[in-house]
């Protein structure tokens, strides 16, 4: 899932100080599931908005929704009659959510009101952790399920480098290296043999590095007869 | 011969050879780097130049190693892949060879984090174990996309660093495997501050032959004060420093003297040691102290090849 987490509200105040309607738009995928953006945290920030603002003597007129999902046009048709009415979106949604919400009402502001932090897991109450990079090119069969892209502090290929001990990684103490994780899992399989074996360099263009990315599934395009 | 560097000569003679180190300073005052060349010229064959060490901004490696031709040393380029991704890398590799730089040690690089810009992008297009395989390919006329050289290939001698150290210690020895499947023709351990785990890794090393397939130099750092010695054990991750070590720095009165002792006893014992072909003396903010070390352990005037 996509982590996310609210921006200090003193940022999102500068970013509505020019506004004095505004819709706060909640989302009811991942930042609803990180506990971000979903309908009770729209529903805070929505108070915290409004009080701050009448306490320096310039109210703001907050409208607060929640939609199943930003990142998907048509829930965005749906609150169109709403949008018409205020001055500027404020958007919890992840990046993809904010920047559908401004393509969807190209002549509203539409502000961010998280930041989009990961791609990653909830391991415990607060606390999550990146998995995934989106590199475009899957790695995990030769590396025990552990990705060395996303969870390696350098992303290498052949490691661990000269700063795993105990398991850790030289950047931060909390952190468990990742090539710790993929030797000891491949060790517990059998597999650690597999390690052996010079992992070539990776093809970096399917990546962000190949420049922005877009897929088109023809079989789809067919199916609906477009 | 591969590339004919004065390190390659020295260790493929079967001589037990010395690497130092010199690391370049926080600006353009190349004369900061002249003085140590001066200082350290003649005690060990090549000399290594730490590329932007512990991530700080530096005179590059490259340029001091201009610097040491030019002072008559010999210089072993370190290439890290924090900073620069293949074109730059093979660019780099390219420009080096044609200034004569024969020596080039690849390496992951310290994470930015540590360093003065920490709020810098990493690169690392390629891990170290693939650069060791790029400067392979490039010797035999080939860059990293496959294209061939259309032009005579660069002579590179090429190094890498093992850790014996770090975690975890079996898979150590296999990574250094890695390093000379990937073409790596010699290696310098991280400096040796717990002899008895050091031994134990070579064992290893041995029973895999990995000795006669990629010449080890053993890392020699001598401790200035106990302090650093504690700092090090506690702090500085990858690094094991015995509790030995740390008594008999502690009950010195001189710590400076039973620093440079204990390097020597060091260089001593690792000569005797079978499957190791020199030393890297890494004196650290220390480097007038090489001549002495080399002196007393028996390891100047160096041979000539």
């Amino acid at each position: 899932m996509i982590i996310a987490e609210r921006k200090p509200i003193d940022e999102i105040l500068g970013f509505l100080s020019q506004h004095q309607k505004v819709l706060v738009l909640g989302c009811g995928g991942c930042v609803t599931v990180c506990l971000a953006g979903g309908e009770k945290e729209t529903g805070i920030l929505s108070s915290e908005l409004a009080m701050a603002r009448s306490k320096e003597g310039r109210p703001l007129e907050v409208a607060q929704k929640t939609i199943e999902r930003q990142c998907d046009f048509e829930y965005l048709e749906g609150i169109r009659h709403m949008v018409k009415d205020v001055d500027a979106i404020l958007s919890l949604a992840c990046g993809i959510g904010i920047q559908t919400c401004a393509e969807a009402f190209p002549d509203k502001f539409v502000w961010p009101g998280v930041n989009t932090k990961f791609l990653g897991v909830n391991l415990n109450v607060g606390e999550w952790a990146e998995r995934c990079q989106a590199c475009g090119q899957c790695v995990l069969d030769k590396t025990g399920g552990i990705c060395p892209v996303a969870r390696c502090s350098k992303s290498i290929f052949n490691g661990p480098c000269g700063g795993s001990q105990n398991g850790k990684c030289e950047v931060d103490p909390d952190t468990d290296c990742a090539w710790a994780l993929i030797h000891d899992r491949l060790a517990r399989l059998g597999q650690v043999e597999s390690l052996r074996e010079i992992l070539p360099v990776k093809d970096w263009s399917y990546s962000r590095d190949g420049g922005p990315r877009k897929l088109v599934r023809e079989d789809l395009e067919l199916e609906s007869g477009k | 011969m591969k590339a004919g560097s004065n390190l390659e000569k020295m260790m493929e003679s079967g001589n037990f050879a010395v690497t130092g180190e010199i690391g370049p300073p926080k600006s353009c005052n190349g004369e900061i780097v002249r003085h140590h060349a001066k200082m350290l010229k003649g005690w060990c064959e090549s000399f290594n130049l730490t590329d932007n060490q512990t991530a700080i901004v530096r005179l590059s490696s490259i340029g001091a190693g201009q610097l040491l031709l030019e002072e008559g040393l010999e210089p072993n380029i370190q290439i890290v892949c924090r900073d620069r991704n293949r074109i730059a890398i093979q660019s780099d590799v390219l420009g080096a060879s044609a200034l004569g730089m024969k020596n080039i040690l690849c390496l992951s690089g310290d994470h930015q984090k540590f360093g003065n810009h920490p709020t810098s992008k990493n690169v690392y297009d390629v891990d170290s174990i693939q650069l060791i395989k790029i400067l392979d390919g490039m010797r035999n006329g080939y860059f990293a996309n496959g294209e061939e050289m259309k032009d005579e290939p660069p002579k590179i001698y090429i190094g890498c660093a093992a850790n014996p150290f770090a975690d975890p210690f079996e898979f150590r020895v296999t990574r250094l495997e890695k390093k000379a499947d990937a073409g790596a023709d010699f290696c310098q351990t991280q400096c040796i501050l717990d002899m008895e785990r050091f031994e134990k890794w070579m064992e290893l090393v041995r029973a895999r032959g990995l000795h006669k397939r990629i010449k080890i130099l053993g890392g020699i750092t001598p401790m200035k004060s106990v302090k650093a010695a504690r700092y090090m054990k506690k702090f500085v991750a990858g690094m094991m420093v015995s509790d030995d070590l740390i008594e008999r720095l502690d009950k010195a009165e001189d710590v400076k003297a039973e620093g440079v002792q204990i390097a020597i006893e060091q260089i001593e014992h690792l000569k005797k040691m079978e499957g190791i072909a020199g030393v890297h003396i890494m004196a650290i903010a220390w480097e007038e102290i090489v001549p002495e070390i080399c002196k007393r352990a028996g390891l100047a005037p160096r041979p000539q090849v």
